[in-house]
C-alpha cells in the first residue's frame, strides 16, 4: 500500500495530496496490532485522559469517547507548520531555540503525568533529531508511569518523500488511513535506533508489517 | 452593493457526504451535517463589522459574525459563530455551530458542530460532537451524558393534599412537576 512514495523531493515540508490527480484519494484500511495493543492495556478502565497528535476526526473522538474516555486533540504536524514554515528552511528552522520553544509550549505543555495513553501516529519521523529528543522528553514528562505510547515509523529507509496520514481508528484493530500530502523524512529509524531513542520508557514493542510501517508500542 | 441579499453574502455550501470511516455507535451524530442557512431576517445577528468587548447573553438564538471577547452565554438556545467570526470566550449555549473562529472553552447541554475550515482552540463539554474533515480543533473533549429528566416529587404537605383529594384507584400527578425537553 504504501509502495511508490519515491517522488522528486520538494522543497516544502508538506506536498498535498493527488497533486494534479484532481480528485481526492480514498482512504484505505489497514489492520494495526500496535493500535490493537494500546487498547488492550486501557481496556476495563473509564475516564482516562488519552492524547491524539493526529488531528481531531470524528471517527477518533467517536471511539474513544464511547470507550469512555477524555480525548486531547491535537494537529501536530500543523503546529509544526506554523511553528518552522513550510519552506525549504523547514529542518533547519528545527535547530532554533526559539521556535523550538513556541513548538513545544504549544503542543505539549501539560502537567507531568497528565496522561493514560498518547497515539502519536506517524507525526515523529518528521522532526529533526534534536527537536524529536526534546518532543520525546516530554511526551515522557505528561504521560503517567506505565502508560503506553504508539508511534509509526516507515521502514522503507530510501525514500526522499513519505506520505503524511490522518489515522482514523475503525475498530481496535483496524484503522483507516487518509493520505494529507507528502512530507519529507527528518530521519529513519530501525529498531535499534527506536529503543535508543526511547531508552528512558520501560519497554518498547515492534510490529513489522507488510506495508512497511514499523509499529511501535513504549510503556512509560 | 447596497442591494446585496443576505443569501450572497453566505453562499451556501454544499452539505459534505458522510465519512465511510464514520463510527457506528451514536453518541455523535452521523448524520451528514446540514449546510450553513444565513441568518434569518429577524434574528440577532452580531455583524461583521461590529467588536462587542464584554458578556454577551442572549434568550435565543444568536449569529456572531464579528468579533466578541469575553463571555456568550445562551443557556437554552443556539450559538452560530459565522464564517468570518471571531469568538475570544467561553461560551455556554444548548447547541453551538462554528464556521469561523472560537479561542475558549465551549460548553453545550446539546450538541457542537465544528464545520470544515472552522477553528476552535478551547476545551469541549458536551453531549454531542459533529466535526467536520478540514476543521481545526485543538482542546480536550469532555462528553456528558445527559441525565434522564426524573419525576421532581412534590413536597410532603402537597403530596398528602394530592392524594387526598385523588379518587381511589386514579392516577396520582405531582402537581408541580414539569415537562423538560
Amino acid at each position: 500500500m504504501l509502495r511508490g512514495w519515491k517522488s522528486e523531493s520538494k522543497a516544502t515540508s508538506l506536498v498535498p495530496a493527488a497533486k494534479g490527480a484532481g480528485r481526492p484519494v480514498a482512504p484505505t484500511t489497514r489492520p494495526s496490532n500496535g493500535m490493537d495493543q494500546f487498547f488492550a492495556s486501557i481496556q476495563g478502565q473509564h475516564q482516562l485522559r488519552i492524547l491524539d497528535l493526529a488531528g481531531a476526526s470524528q471517527a477518533n473522538i467517536s471511539y474513544i469517547t464511547n470507550l469512555g474516555h477524555r480525548l486531547y486533540s491535537d494537529d501536530i504536524l500543523r503546529t509544526l507548520d506554523d511553528s518552522f514554515g513550510s519552506g525549504p528552511d523547514f529542518l533547519t528552522n528545527q535547530s532554533d531555540p526559539g521556535r523550538i520553544h513556541q513548538f513545544l509550549s504549544q503542543t505539549l505543555d501539560f502537567p507531568p503525568a497528565h496522561f493514560d495513553g498518547a497515539l502519536v501516529w506517524d507525526t515523529m519521523q518528521f522532526l529533526s533529531p534534536q527537536l524529536l529528543q526534546l518532543t520525546i522528553e516530554r511526551l515522557r514528562h505528561i504521560l503517567r508511569s506505565s502508560a503506553y505510547l504508539l508511534a509509526f515509523f516507515h521502514a522503507e529507509e530510501k525514500a526522499e518523500m513519505l506520505p503524511a496520514y490522518s489515522y482514523r481508528i475503525v475498530d481496535s484493530k483496524t484503522l483507516s488511513l487518509a493520505l494529507r500530502g507528502e512530507r519529507k523524512p527528518a530521519q529513519f529509524f530501525n529498531n535499534r535506533s527506536l529503543e535508543k531513542l526511547f531508552h528512558e520508557f520501560q519497554s518498547v514493542k515492534f510490529f513489522l508489517t507488510r506495508d512497511h510501517l514499523r509499529e511501535v508500542i513504549v510503556r512509560r | 452593493m447596497w442591494n446585496k441579499r443576505k443569501e450572497d453574502e453566505y453562499p451556501a455550501k454544499p452539505a459534505p457526504t458522510p465519512s465511510p470511516s464514520a463510527p457506528s455507535k451514536e453518541i455523535m451524530s452521523t448524520a451528514p451535517v446540514t449546510s450553513y442557512h444565513p441568518p434569518e431576517r429577524g434574528m440577532a445577528v452580531i455583524g461583521k463589522t461590529v467588536l462587542i468587548k464584554g458578556q454577551v447573553m442572549s434568550r435565543e438564538d444568536l449569529t456572531i459574525d464579528g468579533e466578541v471577547e469575553g463571555s456568550v452565554e445562551l443557556q437554552e438556545n443556539r450559538l452560530t459563530v459565522g464564517p468570518h467570526g471571531k469568538v475570544q470566550a467561553t461560551v455556554k449555549a444548548r447547541e453551538v455551530i462554528v464556521l469561523g473562529t472560537v479561542h475558549g472553552n465551549v460548553e453545550t447541554s446539546d450538541k457542537i458542530e465544528i464545520r470544515k475550515e472552522a477553528r476552535l482552540v478551547g476545551d469541549l463539554k458536551t453531549a454531542r460532537i459533529v466535526i467536520e474533515d478540514g476543521a481545526y480543533f485543538k482542546g480536550s473533549i469532555d462528553i456528558i451524558k445527559p441525565e434522564l429528566a426524573k419525576p421532581v416529587p412534590p413536597p410532603k404537605a402537597e403530596r398528602q393534599a394530592v392524594a387526598a383529594s385523588a379518587p381511589s384507584g386514579a392516577p396520582v400527578v405531582a402537581a408541580n412537576s414539569e415537562s423538560k425537553r
